[in-house]
């Protein structure tokens, strides 16, 4: 699905990524960790094609081609998504009718057929119940006014409408609160299936009781420095990053 | 450059849909200005006497004026004797209905998207199409006829309706009330004229499209509007003109009256040609709106979509004179390339219990400027008086600027009014969070500038709204730096 080769990658000029390597695969759930400042969000943000990031060196193959060349609404169309840390707010534009052109934009480049306004509110109803999410936040403009918790879960919303093959969840548990944490993992495990695969980026450990990863990588100055089970999340809550930067070093 | 900002580009540079030109054989007056032009004008018309005075009057009032300078506004100055001030299209007799009409200029509003025959109209949309200087069909006569409701050319109002046009003309944009406003009463050719008596509610849209075609020409054409007692009346105008290189004169004045419990709701979607990339050409669209609540409960509501014209410069206003009467405006003004506007309101509260609403949404792309200019004024008998405004700026790319010029006037203590004020830029995270969901770039910008306009729009009947959407899509698709 997904093959990061020697990913060097900064912004205005500083080093961020200094050789990332990474191999995903449909049906697995990969968790990203790692401390404050050490490329987490630049990995996501270059994956979905950020512009205000230079990619340096290295190569990113999705679905065997290469994504590094691909503009990021092409990305978003052939299944990649990102789950913004920090959910963009659209004034006036109906989280119903931005949702619609995005699936429309998606199924367009795909060969299907555009969802009319009917078959499209059946499909979105469905999936409201995945995240939970009250249908009157399907009539008020994009963010506008959510919650810091129904920005997070609308992101949800979106991954589970749209469908992604790949999705990378960039800080979704930052500024939950456990209960919505709980339902935000319980949508995102819905949706895993044999044939996606997720990046889950975070800080904390906390999510990954709810959304068990596969492997565990722990991102220090701008590469992964450690890889390893489950298990290696609950190594880290215990002994903290610096153990890890330790043993590198 | 980035992709957002060359996607901006290519598309703030597309071509104007409505610039061609239609061949019809002219009968124009010669070029210039004086009292001779003004007695040719009113005897090619064949108005009554009083009427010829009524534009002279006003015509020497027009020698004592300067044009205004206060707009945020610049542009090189207008010789008013290098202007040809009536041209029409000819016709043996003028058109008795729309058979008689030149297949020519029922083509162009074919191309345009207005077909005049009736029985292709849009059910529920009547239309008087203004051709240059003269009305060159209006549609649904009969049937509004037999609801008493008048809708006709202003010509023709002169002839068949002298007392109610007489009555009203000018008493809501007196003939020297400004420059431009006097320029109009001394030469204005035609426009539309509508009556709709005591209690009727009248049944469909009317409709005024407007069309400049022959070159160094000034359109001046003038719209009154009567709302009997209890009467209401949706009226949407349209307008559009070829390409030129040189800068067209379009100076129109357009009274509304609101008699006890009417209502008048005046809806405008404007696409005057805005000159090219560089600014040259283009439409001068100095225009004096004005309605007159002069009943109890009465209601005169502007919407307007300005995309056109290089230099716009208009202020929808409302006279509150009856108590409880309710004014509003609503309005989306987009400036691109070279475009300039110096637009807003003005909401004068005179009865008690009198209430208005201000909605501007200002958008500037390319090197456009845009200024909103207001002024909310609360007269002393006027208590219990409310208003509420907000004005809005959404700059598209770092060249452009918005300009808000509130003015408030409050002579009494028991009025309340609030203005809210912002501006903000088309971000990058929210293109990028578009395009990362899978929309281009241009349909990106298109959805945040739509939602931006959406309390406007929605003010808007639909089948005007779909077209205003579309047009902004037009005159703006991209901009973002």
């Amino acid at each position: 699905m997904l093959l990061i080769k020697d990913l060097h990658a900064g912004v205005n000029g500083n080093q961020i990524l200094n050789g990332v390597n990474l191999c995903v695969n449909a049906g697995e759930v990969h968790a990203i960790m790692g401390p404050n400042g050490s490329g987490k969000s630049t990995l996501a943000g270059v994956l979905a094609g950020r512009e205000t990031y230079n990619v340096t060196s290295g190569e990113v193959l999705y679905q065997g081609r290469d994504l590094l060349a691909m503009a990021p609404e092409e990305r978003a169309r052939e299944g990649l998504f990102l789950a913004f840390q920090y959910p963009v707010e659209i004034p006036g534009v109906s989280n119903t009718y931005f949702l619609k052109a995005a699936l429309n934009a998606v199924r367009k480049h795909r060969g299907l057929e555009e969802l009319d306004a009917v078959e499209f509110l059946q499909l979105v109803k469905k999936k409201l119940k995945i995240v939970d999410l009250d249908q009157d936040l399907l009539n008020r403009p994009v963010n506008e006014g959510f919650s810091g918790g129904e920005k997070k879960r609308n992101e949800i919303f979106h991954m589970a409408v749209l469908e992604p093959r790949l999705a990378i969840l960039d800080e979704t548990d930052s500024g939950l609160d456990i209960d919505a944490l709980r339902i935000v993992a319980d949508g995102v495990n819905r949706i895993r299936s044999k044939d996606n695969a997720i990046i889950v980026v975070t800080h904390y450990q906390r999510l990954l009781d709810y959304i068990i990863p596969d492997f565990v990588h722990v991102l220090v100055d701008g590469q992964i420095v450690k890889s390893g089970g489950k298990e290696l999340a609950l190594e880290l809550e215990e002994r903290g990053y610096d153990w890890v930067k330790e043993k590198t070093n | 450059m980035s992709t957002e900002q060359s996607t901006i580009e290519e598309l703030a540079n597309r071509e104007y849909k409505y610039g061609f030109v239609t061949d019809v054989e002219a009968e124009a007056v010669p070029r210039g200005l004086n009292e001779d032009i003004v007695r040719l004008i009113s005897s090619k018309k064949s108005e009554p006497a009083w009427l010829l005075e009524w534009r002279l009057k006003a015509f020497r009032h027009w020698q004592t004026m300067t044009e205004p300078r206060w707009p945020n506004v610049h542009y090189a100055k207008i010789d008013y004797q290098d202007i040809i001030y009536y041209s029409a299209p000819k016709q043996k007799n003028g058109p008795a209905s729309l058979a008689d009409v030149d297949p020519e200029i029922l083509k162009t509003y074919e191309k345009l998207g207005i077909p005049l025959a009736e029985r292709a109209q849009l059910a529920g949309v009547a239309v008087d199409a203004v051709f240059d200087s003269v009305s060159v069909g209006t549609t649904f006569k009969g049937k509004l006829k037999e609801l008493g409701i008048i809708f006709c050319s202003f010509s023709e109002a002169v002839h068949e309706h002298p007392d109610l046009v007489r009555k009203y003309l000018g008493s809501v944009v007196p003939t020297n009330d400004n420059y431009f406003a006097a320029l109009n009463s001394a030469v204005f050719s035609d426009g539309s004229f509508v009556y709709i008596p005591k209690g009727v509610r009248c049944p469909m849209e009317l409709s005024t499209y407007f069309r400049i075609n022959a070159a160094e020409t000034g359109q001046f054409e003038r719209t009154l509007i009567v709302a009997d007692e209890g009467a209401y009346v949706s009226y949407l105008e349209g307008c559009t003109a070829p390409i030129r290189d040189e800068n067209q004169l379009h100076a129109a004045v357009v009274e509304l009256v609101a008699m006890d419990n009417a209502q008048v709701k005046y809806s405008t979607v404007q696409n005057w040609y805005p000159g090219d990339k560089d600014g040259k050409g283009g439409i001068f669209n100095f225009v004096t709106k004005r309605g007159k609540c002069a009943g109890v409960n009465s209601k005169i509501s502007w919407t307007q979509v300005e995309t056109g014209s290089a230099i716009t410069w208009k202020y929808p206003s409302v006279l509150l004179i009856g108590d409880n009467a309710v004014g509003e405006f609503y309005s989306v003004a987009v400036t691109n390339n070279r475009q300039q506007a110096d637009t807003g309101t003005k909401m004068i509260h005179i009865g008690k219990n009198t209430s208005s609403t201000i909605v501007s949404k200002g958008i500037s792309a390319g090197y456009g400027q845009n200024s909103y200019r207001g002024l909310v004024e609360v007269k002393k008998n006027a208590i219990n008086a409310r208003n509420f405004s907000q004005c809005d700026s959404l700059l598209l790319g770092d060249k452009c600027g918005a300009h808000t010029f509130p003015y408030i006037e409050v002579k009494n203590t028991s009025s309340r009014v609030e203005h809210e004020a912002s501006t903000s830029k088309i971000g990058e995270d929210q293109i990028f969070y578009c395009k990362q969901r899978g929309l281009s770039t241009e349909d990106a910008v298109n959805l945040i500038v739509n939602g931006f306009c959406k309390e406007v729009f929605r003010e808007l009947p639909m089948e005007f709204a779909v077209e205003a959407q579309k047009l902004l899509g037009v005159s703006l698709e991209g901009s973002v730096g």
